[in-house]
């Protein structure tokens, strides 16, 4: 009897002290596992980054941000587990994530219902944030960039002819493809060949021939950088000129170990920053990110910084107008997010009614076998 | 002298329609009244139509004894043709859902049929890669036509999978295919199992039993395919592919093939498993895979094996050991 009298009274102890750690609670839902982790590893350290920096400097007026951080392997299935965990079991404030477009349209259908202010950093594909108010975004989306890449062609290169070679499964590709092709028209950009592959595909030599025989100026390749270099590489060999145009996907195509990267010589693709900027936040940012993870920050961890910093900003915003950040706040979150006007490491950032962001994008040349900062366009 | 309570069909019939009410009546309470968190009800959806998904591929992989890698195409079908169908008609919801599941069903037997007749001329490792091989065609179309949204899946279907009507669609599934395999037609089928030559001379139509069996097996998948569509909302092809088809089978396998409570169990622990290790973040994985291994070297034939659970019999067997410890007593103390 003493003994459980005992136990009570050092639980009562705890309890107090439980409640004092006064935190304020934050999820993250990206793939560390899986074939996308690459990604989501990227995004999440740049949020951790920002939130260490963040809560050095005080945090939320004092209180500090406790980021919970679940793996969703890039699985939808395994991204509404992370969420539903995250808003009924850990209570959290508002999520940042998730990475991918496909788990996050399942996110994002659910959080309209709970009204759960959601910011994902890297997500695309432009429905993602159409569901509700809710949701944000801080990359800039798949036609915004598809568009800007035909324009900044026909203007910038002089570009005449332009073809296509994309993957017919992928979201992401064909929405690129889309995209491209629609401004292509208004911009005078004449499309000479559009050709598909699918996932997994590594010879693309049949398309490629195809497309070699119409001599296009630019060759526009909306995919990833492992797949990017297979095209590039099988069209030089083939004869194709056309100088290659890349999207942010194509961010990492010099690091591909083993690969011959003089084929990228002279491409250009869309990103959401350069490294190589020499603005003061870029700089500062890439110089914390080397010196905590030892490597050189790509566009998702950038993103992702930039996200963790939007937010961190509106929850002050918040606390400031006195009201308490927790599971009851999710409308005022929402509505300071909406309200967002700050310089982050990917371009200034405010939101359209949309949720998302207005901001220029970066071009990239590959010159000398490094990337280069081209312009902002 | 054994006195058993549950002696006839008749009993134990009634003993598991009591004990199935009382657990859907329970569940229903407790989602309707919110007694657990809607993180705790969506994991027990998930777990539903895992066990629909192991306990009818235990059909074609434990009872019929064949080896078909191409589970989550039927799940696909059957998912496509429910989503569809609930997008497209405007119904009262206890009216749509279950036609929507009915229609994913049909849509995956039939699909079954097709391909199951080329496909069971064959046995063994050359099922398993025909199959495989059907199950990315579906994916690979499924991905290039307009009407499935193409790649970009498709989103915004009603969400209705809740926990009782999962709830209801494994009874249904469970009851349905074990009183199959008691069936007459079931021992066809297991007889296939066991020897298809010595079945072919006793005068089975084993072609008949085997494209049966599977495409009743792909229904169910059908069944599993339109409650998970139901419940994520969206649908994704990419999902659907060999690595989805693996999973299953890995149900199957670590619960036993041909033992259905063994599915059941195995299906639940494994989609369980990984929610609970979410604290070890990236080791979460290495813990599950560890599990698999683990199991395979020292219960090679799955946990159950080929035992099979009945209510009945261990209430009786549960009183006949309590009576024969009485009366032991009772003798000892003479």
């Amino acid at each position: 009897m003493k003994r459980i009298a005992i136990v009570f009274l050092a639980l009562l102890l705890l309890v107090p002290a439980a409640m004092a750690e006064d935190t304020i609670k934050v999820g993250v839902i990206a793939p560390e596992t899986g074939n996308v982790a690459v990604y989501g590893i990227a995004a999440r350290d740049g949020v951790k980054l920002y939130i260490d920096q963040f809560n050095a400097q005080g945090g939320v007026n004092g209180k500090p941000v406790e980021l919970i951080i679940y793996d969703d392997k890039g699985d939808p299935v395994e991204a509404m587990n992370a969420y539903n965990k995250l808003v009924y079991d850990d209570e959290v404030a508002a999520i940042i994530g998730p990475v991918t477009s496909s788990p996050t349209f399942g996110v994002a259908e659910a959080s309209v219902e709970d009204n759960m202010p959601c910011l994902t950093a890297t997500a695309t594909h432009p429905d993602v944030t159409t569901y509700g108010d809710n949701f944000f975004r801080v990359c800039f989306e798949d036609p915004f960039q598809g568009g800007t890449m035909a324009r900044f062609a026909a203007a910038e290169l002089g570009a005449k002819t332009a073809a296509i070679i994309y993957n017919t499964a992928d979201a992401y590709s064909t929405g690129l493809k889309d995209a491209f092709t629609e401004a292509a028209a208004e911009a005078g950009l004449e499309i000479v060949a559009t050709e598909g592959y699918a996932t997994s595909d590594v010879d693309f030599k049949a398309q490629l021939t195809n497309i070699a025989g119409t001599n296009p100026d630019v060759l526009f390749v909306p995919d990833y950088y492992n797949t990017a270099y297979m095209i590039c590489s099988q069209a030089r060999e083939l004869g194709v000129e056309a100088t290659f145009l890349g999207v942010d996907g194509a961010d990492g195509v010099l690091s591909i170990e083993g690969a011959d990267t003089s084929v990228f010589e002279g491409m250009y693709f869309a990103n959401h920053y350069s490294a190589d900027d020499t603005g003061e936040l870029v700089t500062s940012f890439r110089a914390a990110f080397e010196e905590a993870y030892g490597e050189t920050p790509n566009s998702f961890a950038a993103l992702g910084y930039d996200a963790a910093k939007i937010l961190c900003q509106a929850l002050i915003e918040v606390d400031n107008a006195g009201v308490e950040i927790g599971p009851d706040s999710y409308q005022e979150v929402i509505d300071a997010l909406q309200a967002t006007d700050l310089e982050g490491v990917t371009g200034h950032i405010i939101f359209d009614e949309d949720g998302n962001p207005v901001k220029d994008l970066t071009i990239i040349e590959i010159k000398d076998g490094a990337y280069t900062f081209y312009s902002k366009y | 002298m054994q006195r058993r309570l549950f002696k006839t069909t008749g009993s134990r019939y009634a003993l598991n329609f009591v004990a199935v009410l009382i657990t859907f009546v329970a569940l229903t309470l407790v989602s309707r009244f919110d007694l657990m968190n809607r993180y705790t009800l969506d994991i027990l959806v998930q777990i539903g139509f895992n066990i629909i998904l192991a306990v009818s591929l235990n059909l074609a992989a434990g009872f019929l004894g064949q080896l078909p890698l191409g589970h989550a195409g039927f799940m696909s079908v059957g998912a496509y043709a429910a989503a569809l169908f609930s997008k497209g008609v405007d119904l009262p919801v206890a009216l749509e859902f279950p036609l929507a599941v009915l229609v994913g069903a049909l849509t995956a037997f039939v699909f079954g049929v097709i391909i199951g007749l080329p496909a069971l001329r064959l046995h063994g490792d050359y099922l398993a890669i025909i199959t495989l091989g059907f199950s990315e065609i579906i994916r690979v179309v499924i991905q290039n036509l307009e009407f499935t949204g193409g790649a970009m899946g498709l989103r915004s279907i009603p969400k209705y999978s809740d926990v009782p009507w999962t709830l209801f669609w494994v009874i249904v599934t469970i009851f349905l295919i074990n009183n199959l395999i008691r069936s007459r037609h079931g021992r066809a089928i297991l007889s296939i199992r066991e020897d298809e030559i010595a079945s072919e001379a006793s005068g089975i139509s084993t072609t008949y039993y085997k494209v049966v069996a599977f495409a009743i097996s792909a229904a169910f998948a059908g069944v599993a395919g339109a409650l998970y569509a139901h419940y994520l909302r969206i649908l994704d092809p990419a999902q659907f592919g060999f690595t989805k088809s693996a999973e299953i089978l890995v149900m199957v396998v670590l619960g036993g093939m041909g033992s259905l409570i063994g599915s059941v169990i195995s299906a639940s622990v494994l989609t369980l498993l990984p929610e609970l290790l979410r604290g070890f973040s990236e080791y979460r994985m290495i813990v599950y895979a560890l599990v698999l291994i683990l199991v395979m070297i020292f219960k090679p034939s799955g946990l159950f094996g080929r035992y099979d659970f009945s209510l009945g019999g261990t209430i009786d067997s549960f009183f006949a050991g309590i009576r024969k410890k009485l009366l032991g007593k009772g003798k000892e103390g003479r």
